[in-house]
């Protein structure tokens, strides 16, 4: 190799691991900053959800659905065969062991994060009893499993844990 | 390059001499878009929608700056900066709702542009290049208008920012990730909106370096015209100025008519109320569409209900949507009739016209809500959109017969040729 061709491509190759480099703190600065993802636990209080009730709570700055499953509810749920389910998880799966009449998810639509309708009264909980998407008609059922419609996955359940019979601590 | 007919500029006065020495800026608009760039005779009023989308960029530019001398982009003030322009700021709601419907007349006019395109067959050689950077622009045209809409930071802007964010969390592996390093965070929040004020400021002035491109490769070849037969002769050109300075500039008058008509008098009737409820993540509003012209995209997005072999249904949507405009790329190698212009080929003629209809059907389920039967409509729509460039057009173009092109510009336009003297002189 000539004493050019080798200084030449030390030099271009020195000034692209340079500019390389540079790229790192532009893109880095588009992630979370660390006070969005200081990560924030939040406590429910849940002794005045009666059975067949909802709530709608906060968690990260994103509604957080939070419902007390009746026991025709939890049949429904139990009735279905899991290996028909476009994202195969059980009732059971997605509540914590001898609370699974607690169902605790996201209200974010796994399909391009509307907040799905069906924690109030008299709002539209789709043909499957749970919860329905106004945006672009996901529903799903009452263990709030993608049953029909574009969504790809079920309802995300967060990290959670009951403190006491009526507090869970999200987060 | 220019034909060897264009005029040539010459200074006469002394001033204009010396600078066109050092900086020949004033010969260089003199070629670009004064009497010395020769433009074919024929152009038809199809052809005023470039320098209309032109000054719409303009618009949207001056006003944008004057905007943003008023605007806050905190999610705590954004909503009431703009209500703040709306009924404090002197002339604010002008601006405003000049900006907000110079965006959809910029639109209005894009397509047009478009569709002219389409017609007259203005992508194929040796003008690919220009199609290509138009699509270009047209990408980054549907980046800014819905990173602006986003801004005055109501309902709608937060729902729209949530879900077309979105769609990027459909890409296979790296989607999430992607998705919250797009937003700075899990949901549209204050680095949301922070980036997309930075991005809407900028990506205007991409569009004109663009749009400069985008001119200078029109020039090499010049522009087309509505017989798609190249220029011959200088008798089939006749110079930009005064001759299309003055059917632009009365183009430009019946625009502006309809422009201020909407500005002043129908200021609303292209948005949603629910912007004018601030942001709320906690509440979707019932009926979430995007602004008009995004309606045909939108529809395409939606249609796709049923997971398709290994491919979920929210991918296939998104792939189709982003498809649904990366086709126009390949527009130039779908369309192989050596026949420009639409005027001579019957049988693309009459799918030119089935596609605008299903663009136009498109648009009207986009804008209608998730729910039979426009969801079954769409999925019908969206099949025929793709069929059309992917089928018919490479079909038609190989088996049509078109009809017989006249010899030159002039023969078109005067009947007559002097085809004689033009074989003569060769």
């Amino acid at each position: 190799m000539r004493r050019r061709d080798f200084i030449y491509i030390a030099a271009t190759g020195a000034a692209g691991v340079g500019a390389a480099a540079a790229l790192v703190p532009l893109i880095s600065q588009m992630s979370p900053s660390a006070d969005v993802l200081a990560e924030a636990s939040t406590e429910i209080d849940i002794s005045a959800i009666q059975p067949g009730q909802a709530i709608k709570a906060v968690f990260r700055k994103q509604p957080l659905f939070v419902r007390n499953l009746t026991p025709k509810e939890i049949a429904e749920a139990d009735a279905v065969p899991v290996a028909s389910l476009r994202d195969p998880q059980t009732l059971e799966q997605r509540t914590k062991p001898g609370k699974t009449n607690w169902l605790i998810t996201m209200g974010v639509c796994t399909h391009l994060g509307c907040v799905p309708l069906g924690t109030a009264e008299g709002e539209n909980k789709g043909e499957f009893g749970g919860y329905f998407c106004p945006c672009h008609g996901s529903q799903y059922d009452t263990a709030a499993r993608i049953r029909k419609g574009p969504a790809p996955r079920n309802l995300e359940v967060p990290p959670y844990e009951f403190t006491s019979d009526t507090v869970v601590k999200i987060g | 390059m220019s034909f060897p007919w264009a005029n040539e500029y010459k200074p006469s006065h002394p001033t204009m001499v010396w600078l066109d020495e050092r900086l020949p800026l004033p010969r260089f608009v003199y070629n670009a878009i004064g009497a010395g760039y020769p433009v074919p005779r024929n152009l038809n009023y199809m052809w005023n929608f470039g320098v209309l989308a032109g000054f719409c960029l303009v618009i949207q530019i001056v006003t944008g700056i004057v905007l943003a001398m008023h605007y806050a982009a905190n999610t705590d003030v954004a909503f009431a900066s703009t209500e703040h322009i709306m009924r404090d700021v002197n002339w604010g709601w002008l601006l405003r709702y000049a900006h907000s419907n110079g965006a959809s007349a910029f639109f209005v006019v894009v397509y047009a542009h478009i569709f002219r395109g389409f017609y007259f067959g203005s992508y194929k050689a040796p003008r690919e290049m220009l199609w290509l950077l138009g699509v270009v622009i047209f990408l980054l045209m549907m980046a800014t208008a819905f990173m602006g809409y986003v801004l005055p930071w109501g309902q709608m802007s937060y729902w729209g920012a949530q879900v077309i964010t979105g769609l990027f969390s459909a890409i296979p592996l790296v989607g999430n990730s992607l998705h919250t390093w797009l937003l700075g965070g899990f949901a549209p929040d204050q680095a949301a909106l922070n980036r997309f004020f930075s991005l809407h400021f900028l990506l205007p002035f991409v569009i004109l370096g663009v749009v400069i491109l985008h001119i200078w490769a029109l020039h090499i070849p010049g522009s087309t015209n509505p017989t798609g037969v190249e220029v011959k002769t200088e008798s089939d050109t006749v110079p930009f100025h005064p001759y299309y300075t003055a059917k632009d500039g009365f183009g430009l008058a019946v625009f502006l008519f309809l422009y201020c008509a909407m500005v002043f008098f129908f200021p609303n009737a292209l948005g949603h109320p629910d912007n004018y409820i601030p942001a709320n993540p906690m509440q979707t509003p019932a009926h979430i569409v995007p602004e008009w012209y995004f309606w045909p995209y939108y529809a395409i997005l939606r249609a796709f209900t049923q997971d398709f072999l290994f491919i979920p249904a929210k991918l296939m949507g998104v792939l189709a949507m982003f498809s649904s405009i990366l086709v126009w790329f390949l527009l130039p190698w779908l369309d192989r009739s050596p026949v420009r212009s639409g005027h001579y080929r019957p049988v693309f003629k009459k799918f030119y016209w089935l596609l605008v209809a299903d663009v136009v059907v498109l648009g009207y389920c986009g804008g209608s809500p998730a729910a039979e039967p426009y969801v079954m409509i769409s999925q019908l729509a969206a099949l025929y959109y793709f069929l059309h460039f992917f089928v018919i057009l490479p079909v038609v173009s190989s088996l049509e017969k078109p009809l017989p092109l006249p010899f030159s510009i002039t023969e078109a336009v005067l009947g007559s040729d002097d085809a004689a003297s033009l074989t003569a002189a060769e």
